[in-house]
């Protein structure tokens, strides 16, 4: 019998899945924002399936909103990366160290 | 009555004010015709006071003018309090303040800053109206304070001067110590019966009396002692008593109408008259009265000691108003408060007349002070010269001047106190008459006989000085003759201060000598058994012998005695002692806490060193701003790591 | 007993391709398993009867932002060999991390869950429902302003997109439309009067 303690436990594993990614791939711009998708993925996770067992539709409206916004955030995201690139021949996240304190 | 009061402080205050603000303007002689007459109505409507009061027995008045402010019950007033006490001094304020006003038109004919110096009697002469009228200890601090700083302006006139205007300093800074204490005084006064009114503060002089303060502990105090030396405190800066007299002598270096007018008769003898306005407070600490006495009696002889050695005639003359102003807080310190104010009064008289005698002497050689460059003034200057004489006779108290009937009376009054301190004081009084008389004819010998030994330019120049100079002379060697003669007997027999001056029976000296009293001509006879008129004519034959007969004996007992000289020439090293101690030690001290306390630990450590820590702190946490975007990351997710861990396993 | 072989089928496939997009060195590889895990994940969600949401998550996810991704991939010409250097130089720091937010979320889903009785029974839906139906009839009416506001936050996210990467390149010709409208007869006609010629 599958219960909520499977799927909150697949979401658990995709979330560090992708911190794991974030760590593996951190010179690459483009990988991190999919280990950043892959991330909201797991949390939607979440969601969906507390709301099925707690019967209760704002976590479903919740993850809507949390597509929408990551559907721009990633449009955004992309965009600057273009940009970036443009300008700096790299996409390179260890040249990318003006902020150094 | 209340207009004629106010119309004479409010007649020099409005002459200063046009003569400060518009002198320019309106020219030299408008300007002291303006002054002069301020300070007229000032003199003529204190006769009118002290006429009604003398004469046609008006009642004291006491009452206030304005209410300026009332906080927490505690009223802050101006007001008056014109009683035989205070009649007698506006008369004597105003009658030398104008004496001096038209002097100054004279002596001062050709300084650029003429208008600006009679805007500045003026408005001293408002001040120490203001003063002595006064009937609660905050007007009576404001007068304090406004002739406190004409004076520092006077001393400073003329401001191109160095020496002038550190001279002016030390009077101000000096006076800030005596200050300091009278401001203790009147606020203790205040805290032990909430009130800054005369009447009202001596109503309750027997509850502060009662009651003791520890200063030190285990050490407790009468209030009333506490008080009463705060408030002499600031009799001994005001009056130049020991140790606080340095500024005086220093202060002739302002021009010498000023001198006569506020470092001799009117200004210095605020303390004095102060101490006698404040009798019923002293009357009651047996402790502050000796210390009185003992002060006085110390500044009286050792500050005429130092008058002999001097060889600028007007610090002379300063030495000689130190150890009067002594004489008088001896008279003081004896309860012998009538004492005190008649001395207050001849003296006015005699030392305004010295030292405008001295001045005109001095423009008359063109602005030279040394004695040691004058002599034989006798057949150049005649009205100088017996103005001046009568003068210092009445300073010495040769019988029959002023100063005789003043001092004498004075002086027997000490005998008669048993105080602690009494019999100190009475040695050094009756020894100090025969200083006075060495100090005071030696320079009236050196100036005026012997060999002329002026330049010789300044010698065919030589003339007597004019009417302005000559007639305030004439007219204050009058009563420096022949007032002794009238007043005496009222003055300090008469009980003629009634409830102006309050003395127990016990101590009332004046009472016993006041039984023998039969009228000044028997009191003349009686004075001349007695030892100080034979000590004084002593000190004049001394003055006489070293100066004119013999003055290579001077020369001879200051090469033996070079050490006491030495003392003497030094003024027993005051000056050095506050320039090294006081002054010094103060630098001293403010350097350590500029070192130590502003530089090392609130630049320092504090401002520069929180600035370094948190550089320091900085310059370490910058090396976590990498500026890598997954180092940022990686922090974000093992914190979220830890704090999961934290709220899951620890908590 | 089928729920589960299809759950745990699609779980593994979703963690394989979870895996294979974290490891692999290609983004274009990566992006592919990325989708992969999206449409795995639809799977699921279509098991926990979140129908709408699994449409939307293959619609809008797969169909237009990891299109976006592959574009751009694509379109950059990316330096992958700098980019494989030190890639297992954080990986043991990586999997520790990971291991512990695993072992922390089992923690908390598996072992603290007594007590806890909507854990093991979903509620079941009546015959007929529509998920679609109920989510919209909650989405406009409780959230609608919400909703409104994520549509102007993806207004505003086309805007931002657009206006980053937008430039305007030298000797580019094109049409000025304002201009067009403003001209008037003047600047175009010119009447010119002349004779008539006449043949000799």
């Amino acid at each position: 019998m599958i219960g909520l303690s499977h799927y909150l436990l697949l979401a658990g594993i995709l979330f560090s899945l992708s911190v794991a990614g974030i760590f593996l791939n951190r010179k690459n711009v483009i990988l991190l924002l999919m280990c950043i998708e892959l991330m909201l993925l797991a949390v939607n996770f979440n969601f969906i399936a507390f709301s099925r067992y707690l019967d209760d539709m704002a976590g479903q409206v919740f993850v809507f909103f949390i597509l929408t916004v990551a559907a721009a955030e990633a449009a955004i995201g992309l965009a600057i990366l273009v940009v970036l690139f443009r300008t700096r021949r790299s996409i390179n996240v260890e040249e990318l160290d003006t902020m150094r304190g | 009555m209340e207009h004629v009061y106010l119309a004479i402080v409010l007649a020099p205050l409005l002459a200063g004010v046009v003569a400060g603000l518009f002198g320019h303007a309106i020219g030299r002689a408008a300007t002291h015709w303006i002054t002069i007459s301020g300070v007229a109505i000032s003199f003529v409507l204190s006769l009118v006071v002290l006429n009604g009061i003398l004469i046609d027995g008006a009642e004291p008045f006491n009452g206030t003018v304005y209410t300026w402010a009332v906080t927490d019950g505690l009223r802050m007033e101006i007001g008056f309090l014109i009683d035989r006490l205070s009649a007698l001094m506006i008369t004597v304020v105003s009658f030398v303040s104008l004496m001096v006003h038209v002097y100054t038109v004279g002596y001062m004919r050709d300084d650029p800053g003429y208008q600006r110096f009679f805007s500045y009697i003026s408005l001293f002469t408002f001040s120490m109206l203001m003063l002595v009228m006064s009937n609660n200890f905050l007007q009576l601090f404001f007068g304090w304070e406004a002739v406190g700083v004409v004076s520092y302006l006077l001393i400073g006139f003329w401001y191109t001067r160095p020496t002038a205007n550190f001279a002016s300093l030390k009077a101000f800074l000096v006076n800030r110590v005596g200050d300091f204490g009278f401001l203790l005084g009147i606020a203790a006064i205040v805290y032990y019966t909430g009130s800054l009114d005369y009447a009202e503060v001596f109503a309750g002089a027997p509850q502060i009396a009662a009651r003791s303060i520890e200063i030190f502990p285990d050490n407790p105090w009468n209030a009333m002692t506490v008080v009463c030396i705060l408030l002499f405190i600031g009799a001994m800066g005001k009056s130049a008593q020991v140790p606080l007299h340095v500024w005086l002598p220093d202060s002739m270096e302002g021009p010498t109408p000023i001198s006569a007018l506020i470092h001799a008769a009117t200004m210095v003898t605020a303390g004095i008259f102060m101490v006698a306005r404040m009798s019923p407070l002293f009357e009651l600490s047996e402790t502050a009265l000796s210390t009185v006495l003992i002060i006085g009696a110390t500044t009286a002889f050792f500050m005429g000691l130092l008058g002999v050695v001097q060889n600028d005639i007007k610090r002379v003359v300063a030495y000689s108003t130190l150890s009067q102003l002594g004489y008088m807080a001896v008279a003081l310190g004896a309860s012998a408060y009538a004492a005190g104010i008649f001395h207050l009064l001849t003296h006015a008289f005699f030392k305004a007349l010295l030292f405008l005698a001295a001045g005109s002497v001095i423009i008359a050689l063109h602005h030279e002070q040394d004695m040691r460059r004058m002599g034989g003034l006798r057949r150049y200057m005649p009205v100088t010269y017996w103005t001046c004489l009568i003068g210092a006779l009445a300073l010495i108290g040769f019988p029959g001047t002023a100063g005789f009937f003043s001092k004498d009376a004075l002086i027997e009054a000490v005998a008669e106190a048993d105080r602690a301190g009494a019999g100190y004081a009475h040695w050094a009084v009756l020894s100090g008459v025969f200083v006075t008389a060495l100090y005071t004819f030696r320079m009236f010998f050196m100036t005026f006989h012997g060999p002329e030994r002026m330049e010789p330019h300044a010698r065919e120049h030589l003339h007597e000085s004019p009417w302005v100079v000559t007639v305030p002379l004439v007219l204050l060697a009058i009563p420096s003759a022949v007032i002794g003669w009238f007043t005496i007997g009222p003055v300090l027999f008469g009980n003629y201060f009634g409830e102006s001056i309050r003395v127990l029976p016990a101590n009332d000296v004046l009472a016993g000598l006041g039984a023998h009293f039969e009228g000044p001509a028997q009191f003349l006879l009686h004075g001349m058994t007695a030892p100080s008129v034979w000590v004084a004519l002593a000190g004049l034959a001394a003055a006489w012998f070293f100066v004119l007969r013999r003055p290579d004996i001077t020369d001879a007992l200051r090469k033996r005695f070079t050490l006491l000289h030495g003392i003497l020439v030094n003024k027993y090293y005051f000056d050095a002692f506050n320039d090294r101690v006081v002054a010094g030690g103060s630098r001293q001290i403010a350097r350590l806490f500029w070192r130590v306390g502003d530089e090392a630990v609130i630049d320092g450590v504090l401002v520069n060193g929180t600035a370094r820590g948190i550089g320091w702190a900085a310059g370490r946490a910058r090396r976590l701003q990498s500026g890598y975007l997954y180092h940022y990351a990686f922090a974000m997710i093992i914190g979220l790591a830890a704090l999961l861990g934290w709220m899951l396993f620890l908590r | 007993m089928i729920v589960s072989v299809i759950f745990y089928l699609f779980a593994a496939v979703l963690i394989g391709a979870a895996v294979g997009m974290i490891t692999s060195r290609n983004p274009v590889h990566a992006a592919l398993f990325l989708v992969l895990a999206f449409f795995n994940s639809a799977a699921i969600w279509l098991l926990l009867e979140a129908e709408f949401l699994a449409i939307v998550l293959v619609l809008v996810y797969v169909g237009a932002v990891m299109v976006l991704f592959l574009f751009v991939v694509m379109m950059l010409d990316v330096n992958l060999a700098a980019m494989r250097e030190g890639f297992t130089r954080y990986a043991p720091l990586g999997a520790v991390i990971a291991a512990i937010v695993v072992i922390e979320i089992f923690h908390v889903v598996w072992l603290k869950r007594q007590g806890l009785p909507f854990f093991d029974t979903p509620v079941p839906h009546p015959p007929g429902y529509s998920n679609t139906e109920a989510l919209g009839a909650i989405l406009y009416t409780d959230y609608v302003y919400p909703f409104e506001l994520a549509a102007v936050i993806l207004l505003v996210a086309i805007v931002a997109a657009i206006s980053l990467t937008m430039r305007r390149r030298e000797g580019l010709k094109q049409q000025n439309i304002s201009r067009q409208v403003q001209v008037r007869r003047e600047d175009r006609v010119r009447l010119v009067k002349m004779d008539a010629e006449r043949d000799e």
